[in-house]
């Protein structure tokens, strides 16, 4: 590739051609403030933040958006370009709510960074900003346009990356406004409550229903017994709340932690993920043996779940029967958990810690009830909560010591730990189902084709002498590819994986802000070296799992499994 | 009714302004629906928030009902800056009903619009699909007498 000559800021550089000034110019360390860019998605240049003096052009130019030219010379900092900046961010701050310190992205907030940065001690320009309603009414995402800037980040990734297209920039001029379709509330006919939204507002416009009062209020209250699931996605990502490296291994320390918070006993979600896997694995087999309908579609996201009831209800039946991990450890902690300590179910409370959102909203689906009273999961945290949590208890997390995950639901396997990043099910069933189906051992566990950032990947397995293809897809304009093959009855393929975010649970809609293709890989990469350094890497091989069986569940598929593990799905398209 | 109308078209994105000038001026009301917009959608395999973001950019196109003539007073400076008169608050007085209504007898609709590219004749303001210009207090309402002639 050509490399283009040219003078930013009085320092020569060179770089490969179609590198945008605000590239190019971060590549030698300086760093051109910005507010509607977002690394992985596209280019809007609507904020004009990142405006350059360009020797030789008339008027500014915005940097994220204009390619190198050679011989160019960029002054990034001119008196001119200071003070058009100083300006766009004072009429954004006069347009908007700005009780910063009771805002829920203080500290966190890219316009208060980039305000900061710009040493904006005072806004020249009286206040026009006039209060609006807040869309809450759904369990899982809370829309405040009052602090929207319209960068159009969250439409992007609605309608680019997800397909969803939900939200949209409604109006024009002043009255110009990020609203979902109809200007309706969010609910759950249209949305997935992915999160993906809330994961690249750069204020807090979107954002993650906050249930972290109720959870204080439940470990302090004496009559409840207080148990939490850990998402395999949280361990990896945690870290980033609290300080640490990007893709720290944070496990042990994370139960040290959920300890001081009070939670009485601390669960991992992994091991509903094995058991997942002991339920899905069987359900295919039988499905490919009896000559079940096939494709199988996996049914752990609840993301995906919400989008297949409400774009392709003629396709529900492919989907597996089996409950996500996180509502099959609430079926069990609401039926055999009470029953192995002793207490009365009705003083479980149930926390699930994940890195999504969606998992928000499926807790309070109406089928995931064992009791058909209340809900199997009391409350569903984000990472980000339960890091806000740490916080506010004064936790030194860097210096805590590491704890193991409590019994019985605390053994699992390398097969439940990469459950969170796409590829991961589909990998973990693989090793199930090839031993139990062949009956024989198999030889490597690492499906190295199913694993990275690819939006759909392929691989074949021998099941019983005869070559089976699976699929796996991650992003829902991925998934609509596989889906529309299923809708034809054109899809080659026996088993498809789904999962909602890019790059699974990983980059789910309740992790650390922040998360780019590059943040992803690092989680990626600490999942499978998490597998890769444990010495049961196969679900089947789960002790505490095959206790469950024998002490409680009897066999997989078995009726006390239909009835606590397994769900429905419903049409809501034509509802 | 929509149906025949969509079937004189291509299936075709682009021509999407086209279907929403046409579905407005033949519907009775004057106005797309929300239904209308999930036909129109689902007839081009758009998303309808695309169609709901194509729709509320121009004022030309409302969601919801009205009345025979809309009226739409240009709001941007030039027209702004030029005026001697309030143009609205006359026409609002003449008619009774203020900004974003329409007339109980479903005559006039009272709009606001951005520019209509006649800055040098400001103030100007449109009804349906003429346009008039210089405006004054005795302009106005002579125009609107003259619509009320027809009513």
């Amino acid at each position: 590739m050509n490399m283009v000559n040219l003078t930013i800021n009085n320092v020569k550089v060179s770089v490969k051609e179609d590198t945008s000034i605000l590239q190019a110019a971060k590549q030698y360390s300086m760093n051109i403030p910005t507010l509607c860019y977002y690394e992985d998605l596209n280019i809007k240049s609507d904020c004009r933040v990142c405006v350059v003096e360009i020797d030789g052009k008339k008027g500014l130019t915005s940097a994220c958006s204009t390619p190198v030219r050679e011989g160019m010379v960029v002054n990034t900092n001119s008196p001119r370009v200071l003070n058009a900046r100083k300006t766009i961010v004072e009429l954004i701050l006069s347009n908007h709510d700005t009780n910063c310190t009771t805002c829920v992205k203080n500290m966190k907030c890219e316009l208060q960074s980039l305000a900061r940065n710009l040493g904006i001690d005072e806004n020249r320009f009286p206040s026009v900003f006039e209060k609006c309603d807040i869309d809450d009414n759904n369990p899982a995402i809370v829309r405040n346009p009052n602090l929207c800037i319209k960068c159009g980040r969250c439409v992007d990734v609605c309608n680019n990356v997800q397909g969803t297209s939900v939200l949209a920039i409604l109006g024009r001029g002043h009255e110009t406004r990020v609203s979902a379709v109809f200007d309706e509330d969010l609910n759950d006919d249209f949305c997935t409550f992915c999160g993906q939204c809330a994961s690249v507002c750069p204020v807090g416009a979107i954002t993650e229903k906050d249930d972290t009062d109720l959870v204080w209020h439940a470990l302090t209250d004496p009559k409840k017994h207080v148990i939490v699931q850990v998402a395999p996605a949280v361990r990896v990502s945690l870290g980033e709340e609290v300080n640490q490296a990007i893709g720290t291994i944070v496990t042990g320390k994370m139960v040290t932690a959920m300890k001081i918070l009070g939670f009485d006993q601390v669960f991992d979600t992994d091991f509903t993920a094995d058991l997942t896997i002991i339920e899905e694995g069987n359900e295919l087999i039988q499905r490919v043996t009896n000559g079940g309908i096939l494709p199988m579609m996996t049914s752990c996201c609840p993301g995906w779940i919400s989008y297949a009831e409400q774009r392709y209800p003629d396709i529900l039946d492919h989907i597996s029967s089996c409950k996500s991990p996180q509502q099959m450890f609430g079926a069990l902690a609401k039926s055999y958990y009470p029953q192995k300590a002793g207490l009365d179910p009705k003083d479980v409370f149930v926390v699930s810690v994940m890195p999504c959102t969606a998992k928000k909203y499926e807790a309070k689906r109406e089928e995931m009830s064992v009791d058909e009273n209340s809900p199997d999961i009391d409350v569903v945290l984000t990472t980000r909560e339960l890091g806000k949590m740490i916080k506010q208890m004064g936790i030194n997390f860097e210096n805590l010591k590491e704890t193991p995950f409590d019994s019985p639901f605390g053994i699992t396997t390398g097969a439940a730990a990469i459950f969170g990043a796409t590829g991961g099910v589909m990998e973990a069933a693989i090793r199930t189902v090839y031993e139990v189906v062949n009956k024989k051992p198999l030889e490597s566990l690492d499906f190295k084709e199913l694993r990275g950032l690819e939006g759909i990947k392929e691989a074949e397995v021998n099941l019983g002498g005869s070559m089976v293809k699976v699929a796996v897809a991650h992003t829902l304009s991925m998934a609509k590819v596989l889906c529309d093959q299923v809708r034809e009855g054109t899809s080659p393929y026996a088993f498809i994986e789904i999962m909602t975010c890019p790059g699974g649970c990983i980059g789910g809609g309740g992790q650390p802000y922040g998360t780019t293709n590059k943040v992803r890989q690092e989680r990626i990469d600490s999942t499978y070296r998490l597998d890769a350094s444990m010495t049961l890497r196969k679900s089947h091989e789960n002790p505490e799992v095959i206790a469950l069986y024998k002490d409680f569940l009897k066999e997989p598929l078995g009726e006390l499994s239909h009835h606590l593990l397994h769900t429905h799905y419903s049409d809501r398209k034509n509802k | 009714m929509l149906k025949e109308l969509l079937e004189k078209y291509e299936k075709k994105e682009d021509l999407l302004l086209e279907i929403l000038l046409e579905c407005q001026v033949v519907k009775s009301d004057h106005f797309i629906s929300k239904d209308d917009i999930k036909e129109i959608a689902d007839y081009l395999s758009i998303p309808e928030s695309k169609v709901c973001s194509v729709l509320s950019f121009y004022t030309f196109f409302s969601d919801k009902p009205r009345g025979k003539y809309i009226i739409q007073v240009c709001k941007d400076i030039p027209c702004y800056i030029s005026s001697d008169v309030n143009v609205l608050n006359i026409i609002e007085k003449e008619l009774g009903i203020r900004v974003n209504e329409t007339t109980s007898n479903k005559q006039f609709t009272l709009e606001y619009t951005s520019c209509l590219g006649c800055c040098e004749a400001g103030p100007v303001m449109r009804i349906n699909d003429k346009i008039y210009t210089h405006l004054t207090a005795d302009k106005i309402k002579a125009i609107l007498s003259e619509y009320r002639v027809y009513m």
